[in-house]
């Protein structure tokens, strides 16, 4: 998590207008308080969260991505931030899109599919991934639509999105992600995060 | 009613220009305040109160002997903590508790105004507490704080005061009062109105008072601040102090007695002439219309924060009409918070202990004072 909110957080310039979509318990929001900016704010569906979040302080508004991003006027934000949430709507493209409106850039990080562990559990077990980063059963996950490194990425070229920057994730290391060690990348991490534009 | 209680009265000399065209001045504003103001003012906060409330929020109401309206949010180690802040709250014009109103007495005739009290609005209400506000030489203040109509007050404050108030909290309420909403309360008027001691309003010359058009006012009104779930659960089909039906019109069911009473009481703590001229103002309140249909505009100028609130069984002020504000401030890029609270107890909720209604405005107004503290603003 750490780590991943340390990506986040360099990909950021200092005292920009930031959104959270998905913000859950809001600490990514505090986290990026605290090093980056002021300015920012969330959107959580679940009550219990936006109320976690808003005893804390932080502006957040209780919603649905796919139905509520809408209000927000174009451009109205610096970075929108999806962290580890695309995969949990019924219409992930709808949200990139939405996301690519609301922000000037957008930060997406994925779960990846893609990675070893993954692909080893469901060849050799025969069953549903279940790993430390994807730790629901296939009949209560609430990941309806997951995605690989390499489907995003070729998601984003096939859209005509810009990638910015994409980096990957594995246990603690970082490195970039680029069209010759795409495959590679793709089999060797567990998270993948992209800095987009449209 | 008010007349021998000792209340906390300024009298507003400047001249106040009402929304119906005529003036006013030299008009009381009665009002209320708990805690203590820090020596660099930085911890006042307006509470407004809704239609039927007045300025005692917490602690005894000296009036009827019961707790203040909103004895659950202010106090004492309540979520709006008076050992910390300094809670001011006014009975709005219109009202019958020391504020001008209908019942005020016209010291030229020596009778109660009535009827010929001035049409008020929610601005002209916002705008005379504002008078008081500068009175206490205030000149920022932490936060705006109410429900229903009281949010309605806070939406209009902030309007009309962009700068006066750092954090805005307007809870189950609207922007604009709906068609449902109107309706409910002409037939609140109605009653009021067909009850042969009302007198066009100038009951108290002949020392009556439209009691039985005023309770039912007030029983239909109640009836709306519930929700048939909670209706049901409390009461479902009830029979009051009786084994069996009687056979009459008799309240032979709990809900039936429970209305009764709520309507028996009210008439002696409420001014029938106040309720129609407070109601009026709620039903005129269209915060859109005056910024030309767009309400994003009443907030344009604003840096003020918003915290808005609604709760899942409130069909009187339902979710979609308090989303219809945060939209609004969202698409200005205002700073706005919104959650909708779970609860059975419909409009009432906000009155009422509903455990993560009082922790999350509690918890919410506090670190958002020490945040705003410490970045000095």
């Amino acid at each position: 998590m750490k780590e991943e909110f340390n990506i986040i957080s360099n990909l950021i310039e200092e005292n920009t207008r930031v959104l959270d979509v998905g913000c859950g318990n809001g600490d990514l929001m505090k986290f990026l308080q605290e090093n980056k900016t002021k300015d920012i704010r969330g959107l959580e569906i679940s009550k219990e969260k936006v109320q976690n979040c808003l005893s804390k302080g932080l502006t957040v508004i209780e919603g649905n991505a796919e139905s509520d991003l809408k209000q927000f006027p174009k451009s109205s934000f610096d970075y929108v931030i999806l962290s580890q949430t695309l995969q949990a709507f019924l219409n992930p493209e709808l949200v990139i899109n939405e996301l690519l409106k609301v922000g000037k850039k957008v930060i997406v990080t994925i779960p990846n599919f893609g990675y070893w562990r993954v692909r080893l559990q469901l060849l050799f077990k025969g069953t549903m991934p279940v790993t430390e980063n994807l730790p629901h059963e296939w009949y209560n996950t609430p990941n309806l639509h997951m995605c690989t490194i390499k489907d995003f990425y070729n998601f984003c070229s096939s859209k005509n999105i810009k990638i910015f920057k994409s980096i990957a994730l594995k246990k603690s290391r970082i490195s970039e992600i680029n069209k010759s060690n795409l495959n590679y990348k793709n089999l060797d991490s567990h998270l993948g995060i992209f800095l987009i534009e449209s | 009613m008010n007349k021998n209680i000792d209340t906390k009265k300024i009298i507003i000399s400047n001249p106040l220009k009402l929304d119906c065209g005529k003036e006013i001045n030299n008009f009381p504003i009665a009002y209320e305040t708990y805690g203590k103001l820090n020596s660099e003012k930085s911890n006042a906060i307006l509470v407004f109160h809704a239609l039927t409330g007045d300025q005692y929020v917490s602690g005894k109401n000296p009036i009827t002997n019961k707790d203040g309206w909103w004895s659950y949010v202010v106090g004492e180690n309540k979520p709006i903590d008076t050992n910390k802040f300094f809670v001011i709250c006014a009975n709005v014009i219109g009202g019958c508790m020391g504020s001008y109103g209908p019942s005020t007495i016209n010291e030229s005739t020596g009778k109660q105004i009535g009827t010929d009290f001035p049409i008020i609005t929610i601005n002209d209400m916002v705008n005379a507490q504002h008078e008081l506000i500068k009175y206490l030489e205030i000149e920022k203040l932490f936060a705006v704080v109410g429900g229903s109509m009281g949010g309605m007050q806070v939406l209009q404050f902030v309007a009309n005061f962009p700068d006066k108030a750092k954090l805005a909290i307007p809870i189950a309420c609207t922007s604009s009062h709906s068609a449902q909403n109107i309706a409910f309360n002409e037939l609140g008027r109605q009653a009021i109105m067909a009850d042969s001691k009302w007198e066009n309003g100038f009951y108290s010359n002949y020392k009556l008072n439209p009691d039985k058009g005023l309770a039912v006012a007030r029983m239909a009104a109640h009836i709306t601040y519930l929700s048939e779930k909670g209706l049901q659960e409390k009461f479902g089909r009830k029979l009051q102090d009786r084994d069996s039906l009687r056979y009459g019109f008799e309240a032979d069911f709990q809900i039936e007695s429970y209305l009764r009473y709520q309507g028996s009481v009210f008439v002696d703590r409420f001014d029938a002439n106040s309720y129609l001229y407070i109601t009026r103002a709620m039903d005129y309140f269209d915060l859109s219309k005056q910024y030309k249909g767009n309400l994003s505009g009443a907030f344009k100028e604003t840096k003020t924060k918003f915290f808005v609130i609604s709760f899942t069984s409130d069909w009187l002020y339902p979710t979609s009409e308090n989303r219809e504000i945060v939209i609004a401030l969202n698409s200005i890029g205002a700073d706005v918070g919104f959650v909708e609270i779970e609860s059975d107890k419909g409009h009432d909720s906000f009155l009422l202990d509903v455990p993560s209604f009082l922790k999350t405005l509690g918890d919410y107004i506090n670190s958002t004072y020490k945040v705003i503290n410490e970045r000095r603003i």
